[in-house]
């Protein structure tokens, strides 16, 4: 192996460090309308009447659209693989508001300063209505969020607008009630965890514009292109043939740009005047009408004997979809499929599900996809049974936890055919000095040292649903293009992928130029999501690859005049017949493919995967609580993860880094505060607290990779599994220190304060 | 509108400009798109420029403020930027990029105040610069090497 296991530069590494304009806003025309949207105040109401007048008066006023404009067809915004399991609950603008922020109207002009203008000359008249803001309360409320009788969901995953419900389902494997009843100990709590913004830096942006052809090109900062033309064309209920997308440079992701959040706005625009236009939300936008994280409330039922063997898993999800129903059928199942078989010794196991409508911001895709929800309350669990069994969470968990070759009913039936979860856990227990540190030390300062531990797992692609491929073309001189509909959001696909094509084709990553994505040129992929890019579009580039030298010994063996083209050898730079000895070089092959030829060199192939192998990762936090303030500071955290094989060194560990710290964020600072009248109170940077580089401690990551017979070289996914143990190691480690035990994230240093002060309280 | 005179990027020029227009917005127009705004609220530290070669953000600081003034931005940076790229590189520190522009000008401040700054000390000058991809221990294992490297071509 030369380029896979290779920490390779980042093909646009120097453009992005040196500030070069790569990005939706800085490559935009400069003659685009400005978008804006007019937004509700209102958690619930009805929009009775809009007056425009005065404001379409405004210099530079293009126009103003309200929802009489619009086309009246129901569709989502979610990113998924036709037909979506989201429900189709929304329209361009629709008269009945279902949260805070739900636009009103849009409004395109000339300039930033008019359209600000207008926006404040329009005058709306609402029917106010009551709102449901609490999912506890959501299901049959009196409050229907989606009473319209055009709600349409494609798949049956148990919805029912007219109750509120969204999805909702369940499964149950061997005897639950029977195993609960004989388990010597049941742990049983309910776990909560908020909304969390996946705070990308880059807002969501997009710019649209009629080609040469009259057709719609749509530039948008996107993870998935092919999905934002099926949602454009079904939204604006025009051909999908007269829709292109172009994603350039994105600055960040995380799953937010898994939702055409904002596309159908500008495309709107476009579509009516004829000119370019441009939408770019603010941060305050990003903040409250976007796409966040579900709040969950998960009830853990964990039934075990005193030995610490856990008999029996009940997992019960309820989801809050909010006003939309984006991703939620799909989030609220890896609650439970992506935490429950951790632990595959248990005799039976139950997984219920359901998620609810409410008026407040929809919830939609963020990295982890629904597991961090299920795995903080599980893991919590873990945790706690430990403690109430007086042994070691290590301990409890080697007795417990899934192996290599074990079938996973919990998981699809599917077998672990790559699996170093012990080694993970075993390792990490190492690096964190977990028999010397556990379960607490108070430093002469009195504040007190602790650590805490959580495993976690993810999937790697959409087993049997989403689609990948690859197109390679032989250049002049032999240099490479490889197309990808994969999209490079500053993971580093677009290298990686070349990295793989170039092992196959044995030549240095240099001679591989990569493009994506355009979706009239780029071949089909279903997007970066669901941790598929170098797992799914990896083996699809792969066997891309194969093809492609087959097609180069066809046209090898015709300028050998040679008839057993099985028998002709490729290493990289030469074809040769091993018989004859004559050879041709790739140089010549690809330039003579330009001149008297008709054995096309380039080849594209596709793939889906039956299976999701679920990467591993053991992460251990150390930290350090003041008990007079409540104050956490985070010394160290370790993590080993076994993504199988390591593509990227560098880049694997940057997303174990990032991917822990963004878990560090959702347990400590990040949350979704809203006023009683349903208004996010925590809006902008300045209250929505990020982890800065002052909160970090040590962060230390290793691997310990098993090898996947599905993947590309063995290699499974990293991107999601990353954020998954923060919450539950960090809050086991607040425990440890301070014999709280906290079920709700974030664990604020109030909450701490509180709760110790209460204790206090008590104990007196 | 009013007018103003300044240098940007050592060069001299003058603009027309509405008395309210911010910096960051200024620069953009001009064509400096490695400017880039990511909150609004003075609290990313992606807007970051020189100020007469003193970070600033872009975001918080009128146009007209520079009136008489040297302006820097990562435009008028491009050798040292492209150095400091390859350490970046390596670690796959840059990831999305979006943090890049404002985070490198307070990095190439930063080298010219401290001398071999600690841990501590780097995140101390940088913690105005958020970055939601990274997770930050990438930035320090590059920024080790790269001024490693610089002490090592200064000498």
């Amino acid at each position: 192996m030369k380029e896979i296991n290779r920490s390779v530069m980042k093909k646009d590494a120097v453009s992005l460090v040196t500030g070069k304009p790569v990005y939706t806003e800085d490559i935009a025309p400069e003659d685009c309308l400005v978008v804006k949207a007019l937004r509700s105040p209102h958690a619930h109401a009805i929009v009775k009447r809009v007056q425009t007048k005065t404001a379409a008066g405004v210099p530079g006023i293009v126009c103003i659209i309200t929802s009489e404009d619009v086309p009246q067809k129901r569709f989502t915004i979610a990113g998924q693989t036709y037909p979506e399991l989201s429900p189709y609950d929304r329209l361009i603008l629709d008269p009945h508001i279902r949260y805070v922020g739900d636009p009103v109207a849009l409004v395109a002009g000339t300039d930033v300063a008019a359209v600000d203008r207008a926006l404040r000359m329009i005058r709306v008249e609402y029917e106010v209505l009551k709102p449901l803001l609490d999912v506890r309360d959501a299901r049959d409320n009196t409050v229907i969020v989606h009473s319209e009788e055009d709600w349409k969901s494609l798949v049956n995953v148990g919805g029912d607008n007219k109750r509120n419900i969204v999805a909702q389902s369940g499964e149950d494997w061997g005897d639950v009630e029977g195993e609960l009843d004989r388990a010597e100990i049941v742990i049983d709590r309910t776990y909560h965890t908020k909304q969390v913004q996946q705070s990308m830096m880059e807002t969501f942006r997009s710019y649209s514009y009629l080609d040469a052809y009259g057709r719609l090109v749509v530039v948008s900062s996107t993870q998935v292109p092919f999905h934002i033309r099926r949602i454009v064309a079904t939204a604006l209920d025009i051909p999908k043939s007269q829709v292109r997308v172009i994603k350039p440079r994105i600055g960040g992701g995380f799953g937010a740009k898994q939702s055409a959040v904002m596309e159908v706005y500008p495309s709107f625009i476009t579509k009516l005047t004829g000119r370019p236009a441009m939408m770019i939300y603010s941060r305050e936008e990003s903040m409250t009408v976007s796409s966040p994280r579900h709040e969950a409330y998960v009830h853990i039922k964990l039934g075990a004997d005193r030995d610490g063997m856990i008999r029996v898993i009940s997992l019960e999800s309820l989801w809050n979809a909010g006003a939309y129903g984006d991703h939620s059928p799909t989030t609220v199942t890896l609650s439970g499929h992506k935490s429950i078989p951790l632990y595959n010794q248990y005799k039976a196991f139950r997984f219920n599900y359901e998620a609810l409508y409410t008026n407040t911001i929809a919830a939609g895709a963020y990295r982890g996809y629904g597991a961090p929800q299920g795995i903080f309350a599980l893991e919590s669990a873990v945790n706690e049974l430990a403690a109430e069994l007086h042994m070691d969470p290590v301990t409890l968990r080697l007795k417990n936890i899934l192996h290599q070759g074990e079938k996973m009913p919990a998981y699809f039936n599917e077998t672990a055919l790559s699996c170093h979860l012990e080694q993970c856990l075993l390792r990490v227990r190492d690096m964190i000095g977990w028999d010397r540190k556990y379960p607490r030390q108070v430093l002469s300062n009195g504040h007190i040292r602790s650590v805490g531990l959580s495993l976690a797992m993810q999937g790697s692609s959409i087993s049997n649903v989403d689609v990948a491929s690859a197109t390679i073309k032989v250049n002049d001189d032999g240099f490479y293009s490889l197309s990808i509909g994969a999209t490079d959001m500053g993971t580093g696909c677009d290298t990686i992928l070349a990295q793989i094509a170039a092992e196959c084709l044995q030549c240095s990553v240099d001679n591989i130029v990569t493009y994506g994505v355009d979706t009239d040129i780029s071949p089909y992929d279903s997007g970066s999501y669901a941790s598929s890019t170098t797992y799914l579009t990896g083996k699809a580039v792969e066997k891309t690859c194969h093809t492609l030298i087959k097609r180069m010994k066809a046209r090898a063996a015709a300028a050998l005049q040679c008839h057993h083209t099985e028998l002709l050898e490729f290493d990289g730079t030469t074809i040769t017949d091993p018989d004859s000895g004559h050879c041709v070089s790739l140089r010549d092959l690809a330039n003579g493919a330009m001149c008297t030829n008709e054995i096309a060199l380039e080849a594209t192939e596709a793939h889906f995967s039956p299976t999701s192998p679920p990467p591993y990762m053991a992460g251990a936090a150390e930290i350090e609580v003041d008990p007079e303030t409540g104050h956490i500071d985070l010394i160290d955290f370790a993590a080993v993860v076994d993504c199988g094989t390591v593509i990227n060194p560098a880049l694997a560990r940057v997303q174990v880094e990032g991917g822990i710290v963004q878990g560090i964020g959702m347990a400590l600072t990040e949350d979704v505060i809203l006023d009683p009248k349903g208004r996010i109170q925590n809006n902008s940077f300045m209250q929505y607290r990020l982890p800065c580089r002052m909160d970090m401690g040590t962060i230390r990551v290793e691997f310990a990779p098993s090898y996947e017979p599905n993947g590309p070289f063995g290699a499974k996914s990293i991107g999601e599994v990353v954020i998954n143990t923060s919450g539950p190691a960090i809050a086991d480690a607040v425990y440890n220190a301070t014999g709280i035990r906290f079920t709700e994230l974030p664990i604020t240093a109030e909450k701490v304060y509180m709760a110790l002060k209460h204790k206090d309280c008590k104990t007196q | 509108m009013m007018n103003i005179a300044y240098l940007l990027n050592g060069k001299k020029e003058k603009s027309d400009i509405e008395p309210g227009m911010m910096l960051l917005d200024f620069l953009r127009s001009k064509g400096c798109h490695s400017v880039k705004c990511g909150c609004e609220t003075t609290n990313c530290g992606l807007c970051t420029v020189w100020l007469n070669e003193k970070p600033v953000l872009s975001c918080a600081i009128l146009a007209a403020r520079i009136d008489g003034q040297r302006v820097t931005t990562l435009e008028g940076m491009q050798e040292e930027a492209r150095e400091l790229a390859l350490y970046m590189g390596r670690e796959g520190a840059e990831q999305c990029g979006f943090c890049n522009p404002g985070f490198v000008m307070n990095v190439l401040a930063m080298v010219r105040e401290v001398t071999d700054p600690t841990d501590n000390e780097i995140n101390e000058y940088l913690s105005g610069n958020l970055c939601r991809c990274t997770g930050y221990a990438s930035h320090l294992r590059a920024l080790h090497a790269f001024i490693k490297a610089k002490g090592a071509v200064d000498v």
